[in-house]
């Protein structure tokens, strides 16, 4: 097995688990946001890289290019990033509503409020 | 086969047989999925320039209304018949986008758009009492948003088009849930957000992986290409992401905890319209892909599906039931009722039969007419009562009697009696189950003690709602009428009487069920 030879698939795992980490463990709203981008992100690395080819130019008929890289998961992932980009803002738009009604962007203490 | 009667060489459009008839009126046909998703998304930001009271609430409904009627012409065409293809710019289908409308999406088409239409149509008294007037255009907008999402998940062919599409319909929903002035929703949605989120991740890993052993994303392209590398890892790696992706944005059982809290304490109408289509569409997505996609090439996919999926089924069918029971809220009790048919659907679809997709196709129609029409009534209660809770509605059957007539059948199709559209879904899970040998009689023992579950919780609201409670002993117990918006009252017979008309004359809902669960399996319709 060709670990080091296989280590863009180590970063996107250890990225994507540390994201989903913060996301689990973290009681702020805004660290589970900012998990929540870590793990887009690392699935974004795992689609451009897998379009890589080592010597590839872009996808343009010329002078010695012979070898082209996949453009097409980076087109993918510029449309991931924007869906991202509005969850992301979207979610800091839900945490200001939160603020302002709880007081408060720590998962406990709101939940702690709305016990009847 | 499936190319008869398409567009052919020479650009002409030939029609195939169901749409003889309607060809002659129609010379947009080709054209109707596009537009199908092209409707709602151009009158999105045209509904945010309507301030006036009632306009922008006027311009959805119509817009709604207009989606809808493609989708009936849409499922008129395609029931019986080849699918409708449309390749979006014309580009040739595996390296353009396509848009296919096959019956399993037309009968999807007409659960979305249909609960759209009518829950806009009853809704707005309801809404304008839930929403400041300045914050209704940027809401009726971001519900056409949603609506665009939903019905481009149903049109399109494309795994990553899917993807797309299934984040506006969630970015919108989450919008939908929280615009209400109850703000225990803000931190349901907002737990909603995270795991809906990691959902379509997880989606968009497995479509990853998939790509990087096919190369393509139309998901026909892919049935045929992945037959080559279907055992590797990395397709299992995929299965299994989106499995998990899109059971997440579905519900199913142990994943359903951001379900009953968000639909809750979102507006009322917002909730009987996500509670008919939200969860549906993305078990949609989950079969198209389990069955169209993996099904005939991973060897031991349907042992494995069957494997995973069925003991889930069938605890979210007793758990979510089990739970409903005990619940104090209407709504609540409503939601965690949805994740026990979330539990039905899954059971039949985990057969791998064609009687078992069948079975669970139908019962996304019939649950949508059941839930939403349930939903409905609760907007309708809850214009008088102070809140859902089921001591607040006591005695309210003699306020509004004829309204909560509508409750009881709806609740009646919810359980399955027979003569309502819940009881023939029912009736066809049943007999898949038996056709499963041993195993089978067991999933019908659960099936039983579930509809014997769902009688006893919707027994406690009509007990709440006729023997208790303040409602109806003051002198103006003849004012229904006045009570409920005359709006809400109609569309909330629409949907009681179309569960008693689907449960007697329902030729089209099974027949599309049925040629959508033989198209799932492979089978030629």
């Amino acid at each position: 097995m060709d670990i080091l030879g296989l280590y863009h698939y180590w970063i996107f795992a250890v990225l994507l688990m540390t994201g989903f980490f913060a996301i689990v463990a973290k009681p702020n709203l805004v660290k589970k946001l900012i998990g929540l981008s870590l793990f887009q992100s690392a699935v974004f690395l795992c689609y451009i890289t897998m379009g890589k080819i080592e010597g590839g130019t872009a996808p343009i008929m010329g002078e010695g290019a012979e070898l082209f890289s996949s453009p097409l998961p980076q087109v993918l992932i510029l449309t991931a990033i924007v869906v991202s980009i509005s969850t992301t803002a979207l979610g800091l738009g839900l945490v200001l509503r939160i603020k302002d009604e709880y007081g408060s962007i720590e998962e406990d203490e709101i939940q702690g409020q709305d016990q009847p | 086969m499936r190319s008869k009667g398409r567009i052919s060489h020479d650009g002409k459009i030939r029609f195939a047989r169901g749409e003889a008839l309607l060809a002659p009126h129609l010379p947009h046909l080709p054209h109707l999925p596009m537009l199908q998703v092209l409707v709602p998304l151009l009158m999105a930001p045209f509904v945010l320039l309507l301030h006036p009271r009632g306009l922008a609430w006027a311009a959805a409904t119509a817009a709604s209304l207009m989606a809808f009627a493609i989708a009936v012409v849409l499922a008129l065409t395609v029931v019986g018949d080849a699918p409708l293809t449309y390749q979006v710019g014309r580009w040739p289908a595996p390296y353009g986008i396509e848009l296919r409308v096959d019956d399993f999406s037309a009968l999807l088409l007409l659960v979305i758009t249909g609960a759209s239409s009518v829950t806009l149509l009853g809704g707005w008294q309801s809404l304008a009492r839930a929403l400041p007037s300045a914050r209704q255009p940027y809401y009726f907008s971001a519900w056409l948003l949603a609506l665009t999402g939903f019905v481009g998940i149903a049109v399109s062919a494309d795994a990553f088009n899917i993807f797309v599409f299934m984040e506006v319909s969630s970015l919108a929903s989450y919008v939908l849930i929280a615009g209400g002035p109850d703000r225990r929703a803000l931190s349901a949605v907002f737990k909603y957000l995270i795991m809906g989120t990691v959902g379509a991740t997880f989606y968009l890993v497995g479509i990853g992986l998939v790509y990087m052993m096919t190369g393509t994303l139309n998901l026909a392209d892919m049935a045929v290409r992945i037959s080559d590398v279907a055992d590797t890892r990395p397709v299992l790696l995929a299965a299994g992401f989106i499995t998990v992706g899109l059971a997440l944005k579905a519900a199913i059982f142990p994943l359903h905890i951001w379900l009953p809290n968000a639909y809750a304490y979102a507006p009322h109408i917002a909730t009987a319209f996500l509670a008919a289509c939200a969860t549906k569409v993305a078990l949609y997505v989950l079969l198209r892909f389990d069955f169209v996609v993996l099904q005939h090439s991973a060897s031991e996919h349907a042992v494995q599906f069957a494997g995973y999926l069925m003991p889930l089924a069938v605890l979210g069918i007793l758990v979510g039931s089990g739970v409903a029971i005990f619940e104090r809220d209407l709504k609540r009790l409503l939601a965690f009722s949805s994740v026990a048919q979330i539990g039905y659907m899954l059971l039949g679809a985990s057969l791998v039969t064609i009687a078992g997709l069948n079975a669970a196709i139908l019962h996304m129609f019939n649950h949508a007419l059941a839930k939403g029409g349930l939903f409905l009534v609760v907007a309708a209660f809850c214009t008088v009562a102070a809140s859902s809770q089921l001591e607040q509605i006591g005695g309210i059957a003699r306020k509004m009697p004829w309204t909560f007539a509508a409750f009881v059948v709806c609740g009646l199709s919810l359980i399955g009696v027979p003569g309502t559209a819940g009881f023939l879904s029912k009736w066809y899970l049943v007999t898949a189950a038996l056709d499963y040998g041993a195993l089978g009689i067991a999933l019908v023992g659960v099936i039983l003690v579930s509809s014997l579950m769902a009688v006893v919780y919707i027994w406690r609201v009509v007990e709440s709602a006729c023997f208790a409670g303040e409602f109806g002993d003051d002198a103006d117990s003849d004012s229904e009428t006045a009570a409920v918006p005359p709006l809400l009252f109609i569309a909330v017979w629409i949907v009681a009487l179309a569960n008693l008309y689907f449960g007697l004359a329902s030729a089209l809902p099974i027949e599309l069920a049925a040629s959508a669960a033989n198209l799932l399996m492979g089978n030629a319709p």
